[in-house]
């Protein structure tokens, strides 16, 4: 199902995302797929090489989601293809059933495990939306008419509300509701308060937005993401109340409790919230149990 | 603008084989190349190997010049069996060519150098894009003060005001929004998506 179908029937829409593994044996994935989201969420999101991370690729993950009856979102970065292949691979993503569609420019291909590899960005996530318009619209980038039905798809693309440069990004996010834009997934909250504030410049755009939150897991991650991740801000008191209690941290307990409580303040101000598990997919049942959702 | 680097000791001793006849290219001002670097290497390769010549000439990416220049050189050419040549990829192609039954070998890389004609400023380049977009963003090439070269506004990877690519380089989206918010221009920034059209440098306009 398309996630716009959800957004315009009043829905709060839940994802989570999942990170295709190093290798294609995709059993383990697939079973905490089965026995923690399947059922609670509206759909899954699978990253595209992640951080520039080689890895099994996005649309045959989501065909193998698909196949076990859990709606996928096909996360599409302009890193590693020009035009003719994200054109192509947009159409096979059509073939397969996959509906929904996150649009990305992606990382840097320097960020990643393969830095020697060509960064191709010939188109960004902005003109890659507009792409995807003009497929459903029955013509390729370049006017050439495509055979048979269009296809059709629900077009996300994501805004980083904490970035420290919020109206360079609120202009982006203007132009990329202009490309098409259905709805928006954010970069990881930590400041309602910033989430709040933002959203309250975003909704001028009439595009719904779901919060993202990545789990914190400890402290030597959230201090990572800090110094290294752009558009992330993990305030000094939730860095304290991971220290506090080593333990209880280590079992996950804290960083489910942060993630529900962001959720709880931030949920009226958005239309769902899209959850980045990194590896504790295990640990959304109770987030979305605290969260009230 | 252009900077020749030269290749490794070790390389260009190892190209070094038999006797060997060297060609250094200082001739054009976009090059930038590495005289006493290249100088000491050369002085050091006579040692160990078997140098006949080491000859310093202009623009040898001219191919009627290079056939000139060479003249005086024509037998210790022909008994050469390697000519190394110090320039610029296009020198070295252009000596390979004329020289077609020579092992001719390239003793620098070739990178480009932002800025060119030797005029402007290193902060400042263009990627000859063939479709200007300084109009838009202010005065700041996206082309080139974007990691990625984004026409369409920052990507998600700008951390306090820095690229993703490199903490010391300021985001170029993130200068281009700060001019036109100087300039009260913003509103500049809502031009239509744009789409790069990589095959425009090549194209003849009708």
């Amino acid at each position: 199902m398309k996630l716009t179908e959800l957004f315009q029937r009043g829905e709060f829409v839940v994802t989570a995302e999942v990170g295709p593994p190093k290798g294609f044996h995709i059993e383990h994935l697939l079973h905490e797929v089965e026995t923690y989201l399947k059922g609670r969420i509206h759909a899954i999101n699978v990253t595209d090489n992640q951080s520039s991370v080689m890895r099994l690729g996005s649309l045959a993950m989501c065909k193998a989601l698909k196949d076990i009856g859990v709606d996928a979102i096909f996360q599409i970065t302009c890193r590693d293809r020009n035009r003719i292949a994200l054109q192509s691979d947009i159409l096979s993503a059509a073939l397969f059933g996959i509906e929904n569609l996150l649009c990305l420019t992606g990382d840097h291909t320097t960020l990643g495990d393969n830095p020697q590899a060509k960064p191709v960005f010939d188109l960004d996530s902005v003109s890659l939306l507009q792409m995807v318009g003009k497929l459903e619209s029955g013509e390729d980038m370049a006017g050439n008419p495509l055979d048979g039905e269009a296809p059709s798809f629900c077009k996300g693309a994501v805004v980083s509300p904490c970035s420290d440069s919020v109206d360079v990004q609120l202009a982006k996010m203007e132009a990329k509701v202009k490309a098409g834009a259905q709805y928006f997934q954010t970069q990881a909250v930590y400041e309602p308060e910033k989430f709040i504030k933002f959203m309250e410049k975003a909704k001028q755009f009439g595009v719904p937005v779901q919060l993202g939150i990545v789990i914190p897991k400890n402290v030597g991650m959230v201090r990572y993401m800090n110094d290294n991740v752009a558009g992330i801000h993990v305030p000094p008191e939730m860095i304290e109340e991971l220290k506090a209690d080593k333990e209880k941290t280590k079992a996950g307990i804290t960083g489910v409790e942060i993630s529900a409580r962001i959720i709880r303040e931030c949920k009226d101000y958005c239309q769902g919230v899209h959850i980045m598990a990194l590896g504790w997919e295990s640990k959304i049942p109770d987030i979305l149990k605290l969260a009230g959702l | 603008m252009l900077i020749t680097q030269l290749k490794s000791k070790d390389t260009i001793e190892a190209l070094a084989k038999g006797k060997v006849f060297i060609i250094n290219c200082h001739g054009c001002k976009e090059v930038y190349f590495p005289e006493p670097e290249a100088d000491e290497l050369q002085k050091e390769l006579k040692a160990k190997a078997d140098v006949t010549e080491i000859t310093t000439r202009d623009y040898i990416c001219n191919p009627e010049n290079l056939r000139l220049q060479l003249k005086k050189f024509e037998e210790k050419i022909k008994e050469a069996d390697t000519i190394l040549v110090f320039s610029c990829g296009v020198g070295v192609q252009t000596v390979a060519a004329y020289l077609d039954d020579k092992r001719v070998y390239a003793c620098c890389d070739t990178c480009p150098l932002p800025g060119f004609q030797g005029v402007t400023p290193l902060e400042f380049d263009c990627g000859q894009c063939g479709e200007c977009y300084l109009n838009y963003t202010g005065g700041i090439c996206p082309i080139t003060a974007c990691s990625k070269s984004l026409v369409n506004g920052q990507c998600g990877g700008s951390k306090n005001g820095k690229c993703e690519v490199d903490k010391d380089m300021d985001c170029g989206w993130e200068r281009i929004y700060r001019k036109l918010e100087k300039l009260g221009k913003l509103d500049t920034l809502k031009y239509p998506t744009q789409v790069r059209d990589y095959s425009k440098p090549f194209k003849e306009e009708k």
